[in-house]
């Protein structure tokens, strides 16, 4: 280890150790009002760190003998992770004084999650990725059951945990049988031994461990199970955190895994991905029509666009890993809109997360209704707003590189999928008469709705000029 | 056969038939009984890799603290095992695919396998000379692999701070002993006189 | 150097007889007292012992009236906390033997590695302690 390998891994380093003094401030000053401030330090910090990976000038050299290193690729996700935590922890603070679980365990465990994220962005070993992954899950089974008095939070906490460490044995068993074969952890050194001795059979066995794994902790089908679950059982704001955060992270490892350790083999593993991300398509719409809860309808809406992102992932090609970067900033930013409307559904003081109970929204609040709904018609990729664009993107790709049957199907899909977006609308505006929500909303969650809603539209220009970077990333992760 | 191969089967036939063991037996305690057999059975295919420091923590986590945690989750949670049990039937075949798909799938790989070219001058690379597996791991861990050594320590603490967060409660009204303010007690200060007239209260 | 020639699936060799043998003879033959001893008790109770049945005699026996219920009960949460406490440093205490093993050969820089590991952990330990999770009631 030398002086540089500290400087690389700076902002991971100042997030450790704003970890440790917080839990050593909270375990001395434990009340409501230390856990109040560290959590406003938490988003501090994060945004800190955010601009720190920005500016940081020690890209592109491998850290710790090549297991570390922070290039485009890994930059502009590790970005992309911070904002939306940062945006998640500003909406769950109401949440969470409400409810009785402002602790300041909760800053710290979000961080904690957050800090793994970023290591698995920027692994360039398997032992890092495994062990970033678990810093990252270890964290979320915590979050998932925070309401520990809560049977639903409880539940989708064990769940969560019973399924996402049989998940990481698949990838562990992968990673071994993958180590067996070449002798190495490295993904540089793993590529080398495809390309010059071919794609052995245990590496195709580590492989599709591997990618199972992976494919688990993103919910594609038939990897979902757990996902609806979770979603409903755990808390709205950390719901709303895991269908941002931690899915953009493990799209971008199963990038960086299937290019940087296997890009030479791309026809073994593109069926795989291809399978995945049509079921993943299929299911998340059709699995959403039916459903009654919103949160449970947001988890199938979340394994749908897993399934968008997943084909332009399968195109191999420079231009659709740019399309999966574009479609994962965007999913992003339109879940963080949506969620922040989610966290207010109430009704008299209790929290509601039936659909039905939307119906005659518009009544309530006119503002509210007509920003979600352009939120929800972005979600459903309607022109002219910016979630079309996404899957034009990615569409475009699939088309360019040879998989046209592949973007006609998910053209398929997200027509279907856009009956469940509208059913939502439909029930806002024409609805039958019913009891109506509260409607309330502090200023922060209005003021991200319409932030969000806004750039859905302002986005349609020149994507908040986000092609650029998606390029430079897509060519450093190719390269 | 030689004496290293005949502990190789004999590890290898404990660890199967516990591990079968530990999924058909009735009771659960006896399955976490035959999952520590599984655990020494592994420990000795350790030692037959030569793998002598795996082995001894195998022994010590996993026999010693990991299989009575699987005790106390096994009576801490008061299920009906009968219940339980009575999907078993029903998932059987389930289960004998998916188990049968794995084992074909493995024992292909296994039979074919080749590891790649490169594969003998890497792993030769961390063998230095004559020195014993347990000193080999030390003179990487700390050094080379750092990262991974702390990123394991943070794992720790995120295991400690769940496992508080999600079971500890303190409970209120109970009379705990404070030794601080026991040592800090003085005797000057701990009796108070007060001169109380007649027919009046304090 | 034995793992190396392990890993290369050739488990026989007259050499690696005698170096395994040599260096777990003592621990096979405790093993094999120990199993010897074990079953000799058991089968001695089997044969020798004086066997008369009753079902009053083989009946639990639960401080003069008939046994309530199940004898398994649910534990209290506590005791599943400290010993996942005590897991955790039992893996800390594990890492601290390669260390103790190389620390002559890896220099300060490997001790001071070993500190910041023990210090994240320590951290850990302070908020156990001030949470009171060390603490029975």
């Amino acid at each position: 280890m030398s002086y540089l390998d500290i400087l690389t891994i700076g902002p991971e380093l100042i997030l450790v150790l704003f970890c440790l003094v917080s839990l050593l401030v909270g375990s001395f000053y434990d009340s409501i009002k230390t856990s109040g401030f560290i959590f406003l330090l938490t988003i501090g910090i994060l945004i800190l760190i955010a601009i720190l990976i920005y500016i940081s000038p020690y890209k592109t050299i491998p850290a710790f003998g090549g297991a570390f290193i922070r290039d485009a690729f890994a930059t502009y996700f590790q970005i992309t992770i911070l904002i939306s935590v940062v945006a998640l922890l500003v909406l769950s603070k109401d949440y969470l004084i409400k409810y009785d679980l402002l602790k300041f365990e909760y800053p710290i465990l979000i961080a904690f999650a957050t800090l793994g994220m970023l290591v698995v962005v920027s692994s360039e070993n398997l032992l890092v990725l495994y062990l970033g992954i678990e810093i990252q899950s270890l964290s979320l089974y915590v979050i998932a059951a925070f309401r520990r008095d809560n049977v639903r939070s409880t539940e989708a906490g064990l769940k969560y945990f019973v399924l996402g460490s049989l998940s990481s044995g698949l990838m562990l068993f992968g990673a071994s049988l993958i180590y067996g074969s070449t002798g190495s952890i490295e993904f540089k050194e793993i590529f080398i031994a495809i390309s010059s001795d071919g794609f052995l059979l245990g590496i195709m066995a580590g492989l599709v461990f591997l990618i199972s794994g992976l494919a688990f902790k993103a919910s594609a089908v038939p990897f979902h199970m757990w996902t609806p679950d979770v979603y409903e059982g755990s808390p709205t704001p950390v719901t709303g955190f895991f269908a941002t955060a931690p899915k953009v992270a493990a799209i971008a490892i199963l990038l960086r895994v299937l290019f940087d350790c296997f890009g030479s083999a791309v026809e073994s593993w593109q069926q795989v991905i291809i399978v995945l991300s049509f079921c993943s398509m299929f299911l998340g719409s059709i699995a959403a029509i039916g459903q009654k809860n919103i949160k449970r309808l947001m988890a199938f809406s979340s394994i749908g666009h897993v399934g968008f992102a997943l084909i332009g992932v399968a195109c191999a090609t420079e231009e659709g890993v740019a399309a999966v970067l574009i479609y994962m900033v965007l999913y992003v930013i339109m879940n963080i809109g949506v969620f922040a409307f989610i966290l207010n559904m109430e009704r008299e003081g209790v929290a509601v997360t039936s659909i039905e109970s939307l119906s005659l929204y518009s009544e309530v609040s006119q503002g509210q209704a007509f920003f979600l709904t352009i939120l929800l018609f972005s979600l459903a990729g309607i022109p002219p707003l910016v979630g079309f664009f996404g899957k034009f993107y990615i569409f475009s790709a699939a088309i360019n590189s040879g998989l046209i049957w592949l973007a006609v199907s998910g053209g398929i899909a997200s027509v279907v999928a856009a009956f469940y977006y509208l059913r939502i609308v439909y029930l806002m505006y024409f609805g039958a008469k019913k009891e109506l929500l509260t409607g309330n909303m502090p200023f922060t969650h209005w003021l991200l709705l319409i932030v969000t809603a806004t750039l859905m539209l302002v986005g349609t220009i020149n994507l908040f000029g986000l092609e650029g970077p998606a390029r430079v990333a897509a060519v450093s992760l190719l390269n | 056969m030689q004496a290293s191969e005949m502990a190789f089967y004999f590890f290898s036939v404990v660890i199967v038939i516990s591990a079968m063991l530990v999924v058909i037996s009735r009771n659960p305690v006896h399955s976490v009984l035959w999952l520590i057999a599984t655990f020494f059975g592994s420990s000795g295919l350790f030692i037959l890799l030569g793998a002598e420091f795996l082995a001894l923590i195998l022994m010590i986590v996993y026999v010693g603290a990991v299989a009575v945690l699987f005790m106390f989750v096994v009576m801490m949670l008061n299920i009906n095992f009968d219940q339980l049990r009575s999907g078993f039937t029903r998932y059987l075949p389930v289960g004998l695919l998916i188990g049968l798909i794995l084992f074909v799938e493995l024992s292909l790989v296994f039979s074919h396998w080749i590891p790649a070219n490169s594969y003998d001058s890497k792993i030769q690379d961390s063998t230095i000379g004559d020195v014993e597996n347990t000193k080999q791991l030390g003179l990487v861990l700390y050094t080379d692999f750092i990262l991974y050594f702390q990123l394991a320590g943070i794992i720790l603490l995120i295991a400690m701070i769940g496992a508080i967060v999600l079971t500890h409660q303190r409970k209120r009204n109970v009379k705990r002993q404070d030794i601080l303010t026991q040592i800090y007690r003085d005797p000057e200060k701990a009796i108070e006189l007060k001169d109380i007239k007649p027919g009046q209260g304090l | 150097m034995r793992a190396r020639r392990n890993c290369n699936s050739d488990l026989t060799g007259e050499g690696e007889l005698s170096d395994l043998a040599g260096s777990y003879l003592p621990i096979l033959i405790f093993f094999g007292l120990a199993i010897v001893i074990g079953l000799t008790f058991l089968l001695a109770a089997f044969v020798i012992a004086v066997r008369n049945p009753d079902s009053e005699k083989v009946s639990a026996y639960e401080c003069g009236f008939n046994a309530f219920d199940d004898a398994r009960m649910k534990f209290d949460i506590r005791f599943y906390l400290v010993a996942i406490l005590f897991i955790i440093f039992d893996l800390e205490v594990a890492f601290l033997f390669p260390w103790a093993i190389s620390f002559g050969s890896i220099g300060f820089f490997g001790y001071c590695s070993m500190m910041v590991f023990l210090l994240i952990l320590t951290i850990g330990f302070i908020y156990e302690w001030k949470k009171g999770a060390l603490e029975w009631d």
